[in-house]
């Protein structure tokens, strides 16, 4: 009897103990949370759009003010809004006079470790990619990012041929990546020797990225040279 | 009385064995046509690579045994076999440097770690050369054309690179039989690959002397003849059977077999007494193992070579076969 | 016989009424998390390809460590036994979400590159170790040195590995070069078999100078 009475009255006490400490601590650490989050949240969004914007840069050199355009279901190219939450595929840089300078654009695909995501500049004048950049990748450090760094592998980009057929709908020539050295027409890239996988990596990015996108951006050239 | 002790022992009362130091001094003996062969296709850069990986395994050796003060075991001459097997997998204009830290990463984590000679789990010199396949994968695909007119007066510029300096690429990548058909679907005629008039590692090129230096082995019974027959059956069969569905996309059954570093390591390094089963029916299986892997890694993986892979893997799983196949022990019934 | 006593009591009296800096040195060199304890080696192994990666990963768990310590022994006697490590681990991920917004907000580049690893703080069992080994039954002052001296200890120890893989696989220290541009990298110190090798060598070392000591100090008590 006396046990019995006893679990009674201590139980409650134990669970309601449990419950104030667990409640108040998640309380407490909740606060905190939303806190740090208010505080850096601002500053997080800044540092993210500073290096989109410096990665714009680089792949559209000269660009000042800059657009950015989603694909929608019907193939065509809306403007949206930066604080949009839809995908971004593409930003058109101009110069300080509203000059159409060149399109960035989103693409990714499979590298050596992993997605490889990147940005790369297309030049509708020349119909030719003018560099590109590295948004996310796995590949091996030392030797699958060489991707980013061989200056021998980005002057490959420097005028990449991308060139549309007169239809205005199929590229002339895909994007080939051949040994290194080997390149002799506009549309090869020359790949890194022990980086194999990873340069055709972004040639096959690269080639299916255009084959969507040229024919699209040409179709809405005037749509884009618009400031 | 005379001045003679009396041996007491338990039997067996042999008489005298072959020992360790035996062993491994024919082995070395049997090594070495195949070598000399290294030398003679590629000139000075193979000789130096050669020298070079056996002083660095004998010395790391030495210190070791000093370092943890044990009697020095360079006599039994397996550190010479470790360099000499390492220097053979290596391209022969393979700069000094590397290949003198992989004898030291080949004896201290491939022998010395485990408890040194007898307890090693993987083969030592595969274990160096993974290392360096790993470390520097550029330099150790970087090949050297054979037979050069002038390879007994220079050598490759790669070769005495300053160490841990990049070596200047001077010879020509991925161009090795098997490179040429995995990338360019080139194949090459089989009297050029067992007679070794190709491009490829330093050792591995003459498959007619390594397999002579193997039956050489086995006439003494200095080794297990089934592992090599084993792993060159499956490899033949399996092989054999994928150029019977397309003979477009898969390489005829000779072709793998005489290529790359199929012989070397079928012969010398799978044979590893230490890292291969022990029962007969074992070794079999862990040739079967190792065959399949070879064609599994030449065909569908990355690379164009995989004998090392296969090995090591096979290494791995030596001990399991030997747990799985178990021989009943006399007089203990039927299982 | 009178040996195991007298290491226990030893062990006891420094706990007891040693200073300050020994409960300090105790974390960050005599029972070193990593070299010593060998405990919460998910992230030694996996972000100290540089120094700056590991540097960066070695002062988030610290921070996590004292917080939690801190918070944990100021909360040791308002913790019911039964749920008290669901409130660790509600405190521990607490500071870990913090220190994830706090680096991100500090360098994009440097979150990405320690990636899940920030998150995955909250499991390291160096921290939940700390919180219930020590923190709990400690007081304030002492749980803080505590925590500095284990989380010091651990970024000291990420930076030993992270420096080794930086200097060998990319020739630079801090992302500053420090060999001549025709230097080889070492590629496989940059893979995770590099964190291996690299630790296999840090573990050697640490060892070895133990054992030295150990020597010494038998040789002096001998004669």
């Amino acid at each position: 009897m006396q046990t019995m009475s006893q679990a009674d009255t201590t139980e409650p006490t134990i669970s309601l103990k449990m419950l104030k400490a667990m409640v108040g601590i998640g309380i407490v650490c909740a606060c905190l949370i939303a806190l740090t989050f208010e505080y850096t949240l601002p500053r997080i969004e800044n540092l993210k759009a500073e290096a989109l914007n410096k990665a714009i840069s680089i792949v559209i050199p000269g660009m000042v003010t800059k657009k950015t355009f989603g694909v929608d279901r019907n193939n065509n190219l809306l403007e949206v809004n930066n604080k949009d939450k839809s995908p971004h595929l593409l930003y058109a840089g101009y110069d300080e006079n509203g000059k159409l300078m060149g399109l960035a654009v989103e693409a990714s695909g499979i590298g050596f470790g992993g997605v490889l995501r990147i940005l790369y500049g297309y030049d509708p004048e020349k119909q030719a990619i003018t560099g590109f950049h590295v948004l996310e990748s796995k590949e091996t450090p030392g030797l699958g990012d060489k991707i980013e760094k061989s200056s021998d592998f980005l002057e490959n980009f420097r005028a990449l041929d991308v060139s549309l057929n007169e239809d205005n709908v199929t590229l002339k020539h895909k994007i080939t990546v051949v040994k290194n050295g080997a390149k002799k027409n506009p549309w090869e890239i020359d790949g890194i020797t022990g980086a194999t996988i990873s340069s055709r990596a972004i040639g096959n990015i690269l080639a299916d990225s255009t084959r969507q996108m040229a024919p699209l951006i040409n179709r809405h050239k005037s749509n884009l040279e618009k400031n | 009385m005379l001045n003679k002790t009396l041996n007491i022992s338990t039997s067996p009362h042999a008489v005298q064995g072959v020992s360790t130091a035996d062993i491994m001094r024919n082995v070395v003996w049997a090594l070495l046509p195949a070598a000399f062969f290294g030398v003679y296709a590629f000139g000075l850069s193979a000789l130096f690579l050669l020298i070079t990986t056996t002083v660095s395994a004998v010395l790391t050796e030495h210190f070791l045994c000093r370092f943890s003060n044990k009697e020095s075991t360079v006599s039994d001459w397996s550190a010479v076999i470790t360099g000499l097997l390492l220097g053979m997998t290596l391209p022969p204009n393979f700069p000094l440097w590397m290949a003198f830290l992989g004898g030291v990463i080949s004896i201290t984590l491939g022998k010395f770690i485990f408890g040194g000679l007898g307890c090693n789990v993987f083969n030592p010199a595969l274990v160096g050369r993974a290392f360096l396949q790993a470390a520097f994968p550029v330099a150790i695909t970087t090949w050297y054309p054979a037979f050069l007119p002038d390879r007994f007066s220079t050598y490759s510029v790669a070769t005495f690179t300053l160490p841990f300096m990049e070596p200047a690429l001077d010879g020509f990548t991925g161009a090795t039989p098997l490179a040429a058909f995995k990338f360019s679907h080139q194949a090459t005629a089989i009297p050029e690959l067992a007679l070794g008039l190709i491009s490829g590692s330093t050792g591995e090129t003459c498959a007619v002397l390594i397999i002579l230096g193997g039956l050489y082995l086995i006439a003494r019974n200095m080794m297990n003849w089934r592992i090599p027959a084993s792993i060159l059956l499956t490899v033949f069969a399996f092989c054999g059977l994928l150029n019977l569905i397309n003979s477009e996309l898969y390489p005829t059954p000779l072709f793998m077999l005489f290529s790359g570093g199929l012989m070397l390591g079928a012969v010398f390094m799978a044979t590893d007494l230490v890292a291969s089963p022990v029962t007969p029916l074992g070794n079999w299986v862990y040739g079967a193992i190792i065959g399949l892997l070879v064609v599994v890694i030449r065909i569908w993986g990355g690379l164009p070579e995989g004998v090392m892979y296969a090995v090591l893997l096979g290494n791995a799983i030596s001990p399991h076969i030997d747990n799985l196949i178990k021989p009943r022990v006399y007089g203990t019934g039927k299982r | 016989m009178s040996v195991p006593a007298k290491t226990k009591t030893g062990f006891l009296d420094s706990l007891e009424k040693s200073p300050a800096t020994d409960i300090f040195l105790k974390g960050l060199w005599r029972k070193n998390p990593t070299f010593v304890q060998v405990i919460g080696m998910c992230p030694v192994l996996a972000v100290s390809n540089t120094a700056e990666n590991a540097l960066a990963m070695g002062l988030a768990t610290a921070f996590v460590l004292l917080m939690s310590n801190t918070l944990v022994s100021i909360l040791r006697f308002v913790i019911p036994k039964q749920v008290r490590i669901s409130c660790y681990i509600l405190i521990i991920a607490t500071f870990v979400t913090m220190a994830d917004y706090a680096i991100q907000a500090m360098s994009v580049e440097l979150h990405k590159a320690l990636g899940a690893f920030i998150s995955l703080i909250v499991v390291n069992c160096l921290i939940l170790g700390r919180a219930e080994a020590f923190a709990s039954k400690n007081t304030v002052e002492t749980s803080v040195l505590d925590a500095l001296g284990m989380g010091a200890g651990f970024t000291f120890a990420l930076f030993c590995l992270g420096a080794v893989r930086e200097l060998l696989g990319n020739g630079s220290l801090f992302g500053i070069a420090v060999f001549p541009a025709s230097f080889q990298e070492w590629v496989v110190m940059m893979l995770p078999a590099g964190g291996f090798f690299t630790l296999a060598l840090w573990l050697f070392i640490f060892n070895a100078v133990k054992r030295a000591k150990q020597n010494k100090e038998r040789g002096k008590a001998l004669p």
